[in-house]
């Protein structure tokens, strides 16, 4: 019987390469041991993703891409579908989660240096990914033919129309009539579930394939390759299977209790992520009185609006996706990891990070003259990041990079709150019967020192950035 | 030839050769494939002329009609509308209209076939958004030197009671005015000019 078994099993193997495929790339890849919170978000994109393919399957078997009936199929899934409502926001909230995990994937790359040699290429179909993805969003949310679909689709398609001499007539050929209309809804339908998600599952495969050719980069930015132990192995990875599939199902339990809070409590997120106007159905005639993208796209569309004049603004906003291409090439530091870089650069990513969320919230407001400005201001920020890193990451004062991965791990965010913890309160002991619990109490003693740890940090960054400018000026003359 | 009887320059020539054919034969392939994301023939031939009756309109009213599936506003303006076009002539973009699209016969200050019933397409020149009518003198969101027109919600384009753009905006033209003409004193034709007609 035994040997049965086998022989069935053996029918397969010796004829497809499953054993093989699983130890090079689960049970026999060697990541660094040092993963931390941020290399959660690879693994979660995945399951998002996936999870998008399944609910969006079962909404096709009801949803209807006509615009007479798009409206209410929608209505339709929502009420008298079985679960349907629950299948619905599982996708409307996934858009949602798929691009906050993709955003922080992203600037996980850009502290670590993920994208740098040799993981250009990884980053570079990553880019391509982001890019479907956006297709893929914005194609999506025509589809449930409301005000706000109608409205963002005809603003975006209209974007082609900025190009000069052949704009109109390329606007015309996306949408299949001279308004968005039934033939652009029937043929985003198409791009939606065919066509765009096939590209996604090619180049997530191409993704993952180049990444595993060239190895996980780390929190510390240091090759393991480099130090292998008489068996090729790298000393400081651990099998990809079974370490990170369960720190990664861990990850994602945590991820799942925030999500079905999110797709239980607030799917609208206060119509953040289901905006309110889509409630209402499409009207060809009249734009309703505030019109703005959902909230992944804001960044951008702030910096759309900041420029003004119709083709500067398409082109600003175009080179603001575009530049994120260029980012290997842009940085020129000789470290990867945040962790030994200097001031200069952790200044220009802290500036980075309060434009890209500023541009976001300001895309969700109205315009006003005030909301304008400030866009132009943090639309200078955020390229000056990219544009002037070439030179500023050259400058920029590293510290010795170890050759081994260090002992203790824990990031800045994880320092930070140890830090503030330990000066901050002290420990008091509660008796509850014969039991004894410790637990942190925050004193005005603590936050005094708190305080003055601030303090004495803000003139050691005030000190790091004189010097760094010092540096540039000696290097200069 | 090489020393096993391989003619490599041939080779070479009939794998350019075959690159060069099927490069050639896939660009004629997608041809139908492309063409058939163009507007197809029955939403052409949907772009007929409306007609419009413009007997009941009050001064200062808009009526919004559908043609080829875009709003054409049609606005009865006041006198005193009228009398404020001059007004902000100096503050505009295209105050003449060189840059902006409309049938020859309403490039004048009034951008129309008669100075008191203005008629455009109700969609912005930037993005495509249509504007939202604001005949509303000085209103607190608009600021003291409002002295109505249209306001784009999108991106916050000004225009005039004459959909002329104010400078500085992110709108590059005044609003369409599309070919129209009119049948009798209360009927316009949006889609044709009298001469097409003739």
């Amino acid at each position: 019987m035994e040997k049965r078994v086998l022989a069935f099993f053996n029918f397969f193997l010796e004829r497809f390469p499953l054993s093989k495929t699983w130890r090079d790339h689960m049970a026999g890849y060697y990541a660094p041991k040092n993963f931390n919170i941020w290399y959660y978000f690879g693994s979660l994109a995945l399951f998002v993703m996936v999870c998008q393919i399944v609910t969006g399957v079962f909404l096709t078997m009801h949803y209807k891409p006509d615009a007479a009936a798009a409206f209410d199929s929608v209505e339709y899934i929502m009420r008298d579908v079985e679960w349907g409502w629950l299948i619905r926001y599982l996708h409307s909230t996934g858009a949602s989660a798929l691009f906050l995990v993709v955003y922080l994937h992203m600037f996980r790359g850009i502290i670590y240096g993920s994208h740098k040699n040799p993981r250009e290429l990884v980053w570079i179909i990553g880019m391509f990914i982001f890019l479907a993805m956006m297709a893929e969003s914005f194609m999506g949310y025509l589809l449930p033919w409301g005000q706000m679909s109608y409205w963002g689709a005809q603003v975006i398609i209209s974007l082609f129309s900025a190009i000069p001499y052949f704009g109109e007539d390329l606007a015309l050929w996306i949408r299949g009539d001279y308004v968005v209309a039934d033939a652009t809804l029937n043929r985003f339908f198409a791009f939606h579930v065919i066509a765009v998600p096939l590209a996604l599952v090619a180049l997530l495969f191409l993704h993952i394939v180049a990444l595993h050719e060239v190895g996980s980069n780390n929190p510390d930015g240091i090759e393991i390759k480099s130090w292998k132990d008489p068996y090729g192995i790298p000393v400081d990875g651990i099998p990809f299977h079974p370490y990170y599939t369960v720190k990664d199902l861990f990850g994602l339990g945590v991820f799942l209790i925030i999500f079905s809070i999110v797709v239980f409590y607030l799917p609208e997120m206060g119509g953040i992520f289901l905006e309110h106007a889509n409630f209402i159905p499409a009207d060809p005639l009249s734009t309703p009185e505030h019109i703005a993208p959902v909230w992944y796209f804001t960044p951008f569309y702030s910096i759309l609006r900041a420029i003004p004049d119709k083709f500067g603004g398409v082109v600003a906003m175009g080179a603001a996706v575009f530049v994120l291409f260029l980012l290997p090439w842009l940085d020129r530091a000789k470290v990867k990891s945040i962790r030994y870089r200097g001031c200069i650069f952790k200044t220009a990513v802290a500036l980075f990070v309060i434009a890209f969320l500023g541009l976001g919230y300001l895309g969700l407001q109205p315009v006003s003259p005030v909301a304008v400005l400030f866009a132009r201001l943090l639309t200078v920020i955020y390229f000056a990041f990219f544009l002037l890193m070439p030179i500023y990451t050259r400058y920029d004062k590293t510290k010795p990079v170890p050759n081994r991965l260090t002992e203790n791990s824990d990031g800045f965010i994880i320092s930070s709150l140890k830090k503030i913890m330990t000066t901050l309160c002290i420990t008091k002991t509660i008796r509850i019967g014969s039991m004894e619990i410790n637990i942190p109490v925050p004193t005005t003693f603590g936050a005094a020192a708190v305080i003055r740890d601030m303090k004495s940090s803000v003139t050691h960054w005030v000190d790091c950035i004189k010097n760094a400018i010092n540096n540039v000026k000696s290097t200069g003359s | 030839m090489s020393a096993n009887g391989v003619d490599l320059q041939k080779r070479r020539f009939l794998t350019l050769a075959l690159t060069a054919t099927s490069a050639v034969g896939a660009g004629f392939a997608s041809v139908p494939f492309i063409s058939a994301m163009a507007p197809s023939a029955r939403t052409k031939a949907l772009g007929a002329p409306v007609e419009i009756d413009i007997s009941k309109l009050e001064p200062g009213q808009l009526v919004r009609v559908k043609w080829r599936g875009k709003p054409v506003w049609v606005v009865k303006r006041s006198p005193e509308m009228l009398a404020r076009l001059n007004e902000v002539e100096e503050y505009l973009a295209d105050p003449d209209s060189d840059m902006s699209i409309q049938p020859e016969e309403c490039k004048n200050s009034y951008r129309s076939l008669r100075p008191e019933i203005y008629l455009a397409v109700g969609i912005c020149t930037h993005l495509g958004c249509s504007p939202s009518y604001r005949p509303d003198i000085q209103p607190e969101d608009l600021g003291d030197d409002w002295l109505g027109g249209f306001f784009c919600p999108c991106h916050g384009s000004k225009f005039d009671m004459a959909g002329r753009i104010y400078a500085s905006m992110p709108a590059p033209t005044n609003l369409e005015i599309p070919p129209h003409y009119y049948i009798n004193d209360d009927r316009i034709l949006v889609g044709e000019s009298a001469e097409e007609n003739s």
